[in-house]
């Protein structure tokens, strides 16, 4: 179970300071959760303070009722949270292999690294000795970021934007991956996403706007609402246009 | 010869060798002949006018392997060695070279390697160089490899070389020459750390129609070390040239790449990569929301960027 207690954040910049997360308190502890709302609401930043990669200005985050506010990246990921970036990294030399690997934390065999990345749609064989570089497209990279976040095994694993850059024959395949994820895992699945399809099989859906809660509950409650709003929104766009 | 088990490691640092070598090869140690073994398609001949060998490698070998290491235990050698390879046409050969030094005390050692390699038509040529310096002694270790290639029409050679830590000050100067339809592939791994100098010093001539040259330079430069990178392509002809320089800079370590292009032609194509630069942030963060460290992050990222 996480928890986080009056999150704030305020980031400076040159035009002074901006409050993006604004006395947050939430407590996660279903089984796959989904942080939407419009971007740059602050989702992405809330689950980069669980991760730890951006300390909140102020505020209290807890594991399982320990607090780890003041633990490094490192320190979080071997308690336990894992994170699969909207944008992956590249890194030359270091092969699809490798990070899956490290992920783990231990020696797979071949075969083992290859159920992971045939988990998410790729044909192992031709990739497992890949170099994670710019040889790989953007589509490729992602799914081999879910593969290796997977093989984290984690109690808390959040996953942001997992379908941004996907196209749709993967983004089919990835709904699947993500209904087989939350069956199986025995932790949570923190997934921040605009899509319906991914938020339909979400346990609780957090909609975040403007660096607070805006709306919290099941998708019965809470989809109907954001879907009349995008409607609604598109509405407008087009009588702009018009 | 038998070799002391520092003299053994060197050899296993340098060349993979974990025994004296059942083909062709040339052990040369602390200057002087440390054994040799010649086959019917590889020669081996000691010149008489200056120090070195003459490695003849005959059109009949296909895929036959040459040793030429070079290993340096004792203190105060400045060793300088002329080794020249004459590939026939046709030929198929893979040359391992090396240079490992090895010092204990406070003496300075040196070994200057002039290879020069005589590549015939259609000859195919994979050669492995890697420098390495071990010890505890505070002398100055300093390699200084000279390469001369010419290939011949249609002849290919692969130079891969390595120098990973332990060596103070190196001067690499590689000079190639290549007629029409030749290819040369050079792959260059450097890391340097502590005050250790390293410069590279390419300088192809692209002289026949369809000639072909890649460098790639992958190099990490940590506490105050200096690397210099030059590499100058004259594409001279209807040619194609390609060098990039990729380097980690560390610490108070510094990089100097210096990409040189000259199209003599209209129908060369010339193209240089360089890119320079910190360990990304990111990189770093990515794999310590795996759960390393920062220490083991960096190490992973340089390791693999050098393998």
């Amino acid at each position: 179970m996480l928890e986080l207690r009056n999150i704030s954040f305020t980031a400076e910049n040159e035009d002074g300071k901006k409050q993006i997360i604004k006395n947050v308190s939430l407590t996660l502890n279903e089984k796959f959760i989904a942080f939407t709302g419009p971007n740059g609401g602050g989702k992405s930043t809330l689950a980069k303070i669980i991760m730890g990669i951006i300390k909140p200005t102020s505020g209290q985050i807890l594991l399982d009722g320990e607090d780890i506010t003041n633990l490094s990246i490192t320190e979080r990921a071997n308690k336990g949270l894992a994170f699969a970036f909207q944008q992956p990294v590249r890194f030359k030399g270091i092969t699809v292999s490798d990070i899956v690997n490290l992920a783990s934390g231990k020696k797979l065999t071949v075969t083992e690294v290859c159920s992971y990345l045939s988990e998410v749609g790729l044909c192992a064989r031709e990739y497992v000795n890949r170099e994670i570089n710019a040889s790989l497209s953007g589509g490729e990279l992602k799914r081999i970021e879910i593969a290796a976040t997977m093989a984290r095994g984690a109690k808390f694993t959040v996953f942001d934007e997992p379908e941004a850059g996907i196209d749709l024959w993967s983004f089919n395949s990835l709904i699947k991956v993500f209904e087989r994820l939350s069956e199986k895992t025995n932790g949570t699945l923190l997934i921040i996403s605009h899509q319906e399809r991914i938020l339909n099989i979400a346990d609780r859906i957090i909609v975040v706007a403007n660096g607070e809660i805006r709306s919290d509950g099941n998708k019965e409650n809470i989809l109907p609402g954001i879907l009349a709003n995008s409607a609604c929104q598109a509405l407008q766009e087009k009588e702009k246009v018009n | 010869m038998a070799f002391s088990e520092i003299q053994k490691n060197l050899l296993k640092e340098v060349a993979g060798l974990e025994a004296v070598p059942n083909g062709a090869y040339n052990i040369r140690s602390n200057g002087s002949l440390g054994g040799r073994n010649t086959t019917a398609n590889i020669d081996i001949i000691t010149k008489t006018d200056k120090p070195g060998i003459d490695i003849i490698i005959k059109k009949s070998d296909k895929r036959e392997r040459v040793d030429i290491p070079v290993i340096i235990t004792e203190t105060g050698i400045k060793d300088l060695v002329y080794n020249d390879f004459y590939i026939e046409d046709g030929a198929d050969v893979l040359i391992v070279a090396g240079c490992g030094i090895h010092t204990v005390d406070h003496g300075d050692s040196s070994h200057d390697g002039i290879h020069s390699f005589h590549v015939g038509k259609n000859a195919k040529v994979l050669y492995y160089e890697k420098h390495y310096g071990g010890g505890d002694g505070n002398g100055k270790r300093t390699l200084n490899p000279t390469t001369v290639i010419e290939i011949d029409e249609g002849g290919s050679l692969t130079m891969e070389t390595a120098q990973i830590k332990g060596v103070d000050s190196s001067i690499r100067n590689t000079q190639a020459t290549l007629q029409a339809g030749a290819t040369l592939i050079i792959h260059e791994k450097i890391m340097t750390h502590g005050e250790q100098y390293a410069e590279t010093n390419f300088n192809v001539q692209l002289n026949g129609e369809d000639s072909t040259v890649h460098m790639v330079s992958r190099a990490v430069a940590k506490d105050n070390s200096v690397q210099k990178f030059n590499s100058v392509v004259d594409g001279n002809c209807k040619c194609s040239g390609r060098t990039e320089c990729d380097a980690i800079v560390m610490d108070n370590a510094k990089v100097l790449a210096l990409p040189g292009l000259n199209a003599n032609n209209v129908d060369a194509s010339l193209v240089h990569e360089a890119a320079i630069g910190k360990i990304a942030g990111e990189q770093l963060i990515k794999l310590m929301t795996l759960g390393l460290t920062e220490k083991q992050a960096e190490e992973q990222i340089i390791n693999g960027f050098l393998k």
